[in-house]
């Protein structure tokens, strides 16, 4: 414990703004990844354990995109795309089948699905360890904020997140077919009577968390080694954030996203030897004073 | 009574004729007994994160087991080597050992496990009394701990207490030329990492007492993300960074660093840089990290090292690993040994390896030692230089001294109360 180092950081503009800075960029990541878990969860009342594969994909289309290309914006898209294709795929003819069924039994495909997609990585990119690069253009000197250090890639980062989330947040809240969604996750069966295709809302909606994954994993790829197995840690990290969210509950992930960031970054400095305890403490504390989560809702 | 002789062929000539002809039919399968293959066994890690270390291990020892066997094999018998997988786990490596033996029928192994699942597979070695080789692990005391020495099992690996020596000296003679007295560490948590810098540190320090080490990281192993651990380094401004961070986690670790222009801030050790698994993947490389070498084909700078690697390199289209020499070198004293005991007999191939000196192209001066008193190599090539982003990557390593590193491993193994 280093009560000193965290106090005269909070004493200090530059460090404030590093470790907030710091905190974001891991808290908006694994929001990327979190609000597609959720939104699988809160419309298809599914726990998608295979969700960190789709982070993985993301970083390996990425990748290959960029080899390709040479182009950040096709890598992007690529690893976008490329997982929501996937995951359209992989819900019209797996995860459709075992909708309603026992949560063992979706876990238990979900994680046949986990080793099986790790499998497909390793056939196709092999088995060792790759990295993609940092495109020049993000290969300049960090800016420096009151003192702070801030990479302009990871400011993009940011963006692209926030971005992703106000875009989320309006389409479900203002558009149509974002009625539609958040009626067919309250009442499938009155959304079925009035005539609309339920399958292809929720063939729609595994698309949609698998390409929020697939994203994050895309701008993880400049900075983080790619590996078969890769997303495996990343949703650990992610059912933490949903669950103190609060499952189903997209501003919940977010701000679980964030506060979880934020304990990493500044733990990091007052207490090194605990910052991932104090993740899985501060998890415990939220889950036994509000066991829904911070945004969850009773379920009846 | 006295007993008369009986005419005829006498009972002990018939026992002899018997004999005779007895070895006289059972010559051919002696014969094939003599020239049937010899199996040795091969626990290694072929799955999983650290696949690629196993893998090159495996290459290298079937590279250099096709030049015995087209050499006439050990002893005149060919070499077939049992490679299974054990996942990186120690209990399946314990298992793989021990199948390999009973059930296989192999009478060698050679262990390609890492730290943890190496003093598993000892401890069958041990058991069985099977001579065994290990290949991969660098924990110092696998062998210099003397609860740990059993007769029929030998080190064919670099060694981490010889690293830090070096290391340190090599860091020490940079901090005094450069004046970098505060250092930060960041190294995995676990036995490796916190062993190996805590060695490092003594030896930094011993060579360079000015020098205060102001933070201290420790990542968990394969970690995804640095970023909370590469801005709590740069908040506390150390003029110096030293990590054992290896494989995809330190290329994530540069990767992720690079744009925190860390590189630029201080000067950074990072003793797992020279090896090509790391050399090749990141894609900007820093200029000018320290680093002790791992395998690469210009240090030692002899034409037998680079055809070795450019062998290698021919035939799997990559270049080898650290764990490729190390496996390398323990099929050559395989064969040595083999040559001088003019046995295959596990027992007699371990006299023989005890104290061997053999020519090979990773020495420090052509030649290492099976060190006698705690069956350890010794005399391996050693350094550490700085890297540049293409090849040779480093192009200028400065060779570790042997004779100190026998004198302050000694100092060292008294401390630990080894000898």
């Amino acid at each position: 414990m280093d009560l000193d180092a965290l106090a005269s950081c909070f004493a200090s503009p530059a460090c404030l703004v590093t470790q907030t800075t710091s905190g974001l960029i891991i808290g908006m990541l694994l929001f990327l990844v979190a609000v597609g878990l959720t939104l699988i969860f809160g419309v298809l009342k599914v726990v998608n354990f295979s969700h960190g594969a789709f982070y993985m994909f993301g970083a390996y289309f990425a990748m290959t995109a960029y080899q390709l290309t040479g182009s950040f914006a096709l890598a992007m898209l690529s690893g976008a795309v490329g997982t929501a294709i996937l995951g359209l795929i992989f819900e019209r003819a797996f995860m459709s089948r075992v909708y309603g069924a026992d949560v063992l039994m979706q876990l238990l495909v979900c994680y046949a699905f986990v080793l099986i997609f790790d499998d497909v990585v390793r056939m196709i990119w092999g088995p060792e360890f790759k990295s993609m690069g940092m495109p020049a253009a993000f290969q300049v000197a960090p800016l420096f904020i009151a003192g702070g250090v801030v990479p302009p890639y990871y400011l993009l980062l940011i963006g692209v997140a926030l971005a992703a989330a106000v875009v989320l947040g309006l389409g479900l809240a203002r558009t149509r077919i974002g009625k539609v969604i958040r009626a067919a996750a309250h009442n499938p069966g009155m959304v079925s009577a009035l005539g609309i295709n339920t399958g292809l809302i929720y063939g729609g909606v595994f698309a949609l968390g698998g390409m929020l994954a697939g994203l994050a994993g895309a701008l993880a790829a400049p900075v983080r080694s790619l590996t078969p197995g890769m997303g495996f840690s990343v949703l650990i990290e992610s059912f933490i954030v949903t669950v103190i969210g609060g499952m189903g509950s997209i501003l919940g992930a977010l701000l679980g996203a964030l506060l979880i960031g934020l304990i990493r970054s500044f733990g990091s400095l007052g207490f090194p030897l605990f910052t991932e305890g104090l993740m899985y403490l501060f998890m415990v504390i939220v889950l036994v004073s509000r066991p829904t989560g911070l945004f969850g809702k009773e379920v009846a | 009574m006295k007993r008369t002789r009986k005419p005829g062929v006498s009972r002990r000539a018939t026992l002899a004729l018997m004999g005779a002809g007895a070895a006289t039919l059972a010559a051919p399968w002696v014969a094939r007994a003599q020239a049937k293959t010899i199996k040795i066994g091969m626990p290694t890690i072929l799955s999983g994160r650290v696949a690629q270390l196993g893998t090159s291990s495996r290459n290298a020892v079937l590279l250099e087991v096709e030049k015995v066997n087209a050499a006439g094999g050990l002893a005149g018998r060919q070499i077939e080597m049992v490679i299974r997988d054990s996942k990186g786990q120690p209990q399946e490596a314990a298992r793989i050992a021990r199948e390999l033996v009973n059930t296989d029928g192999c009478e060698m192994l050679l262990d390609g496990e890492a730290s943890s699942g190496s003093f598993a597979v000892h401890e069958v070695a041990r058991d069985l009394g099977v001579l065994c080789i290990h290949t991969c692990s660098e924990a110092s005391s696998l062998t210099a701990d003397p609860k740990q020495h059993i007769p029929n099992a030998f080190r064919c690996v670099r060694q981490g207490i010889h690293d830090s020596i070096v290391g340190g000296s090599y860091a020490a003679s940079i901090a005094k030329a450069k004046g970098l007295k505060k250092w930060a560490t960041c190294s995995p948590d676990y036995a490796y990492g916190r062993d190996t810098t805590g060695e490092f540190v003594l030896y930094l320090k011993k060579f360079a007492p000015d020098v205060e080490v102001i933070s201290e990281s420790w990542p968990k192993l394969f970690q995804p993300d640095y970023t909370d651990v590469i801005t709590k380094i740069l908040q506390a401004k150390p003029q110096a960074l030293y990590s054992c961070l290896w494989g995809g986690d330190l290329t994530s670790y540069i990767d992720q660093a690079n744009i925190y222009a860390m590189f630029a801030q201080m000067e950074v050790f990072a003793v797992n840089m020279a090896d090509y698994t790391a050399l090749t993947v990141v894609k900007n490389l820093p200029k000018g990290i320290h680093s002790g070498d791992r395998y690469i084909k210009t240090f030692p700078p002899t034409p037998e090292n680079a055809a070795w690697g450019d062998a290698y390199k021919a035939k799997y289209n990559e270049y080898p690993t650290n764990w490729s020499w190390q496996n390398a070198t323990a099929v050559m004293f395989l064969n040595e040994a083999v040559k001088k005991a003019n046995s295959t007999d596990g027992k007699k191939v371990a006299e023989a390896l005890t104290g061997l000196t053999i020519k090979c192209p990773f020495g420090a001066d052509g030649t290492v030692t099976m060190r006698a008193d705690d069956h350890t190599l010794v005399g391996y090539a050693i350094g550490w230089g700085t890297t540049i982003p293409q090849e040779p990557y480093v192009p200028d390593v400065k060779a570790g001294d042997w004779k100190t590193i026998f004198e302050l491993e000694a100092e060292w193994k008294k401390s630990k109360g080894y000898t």
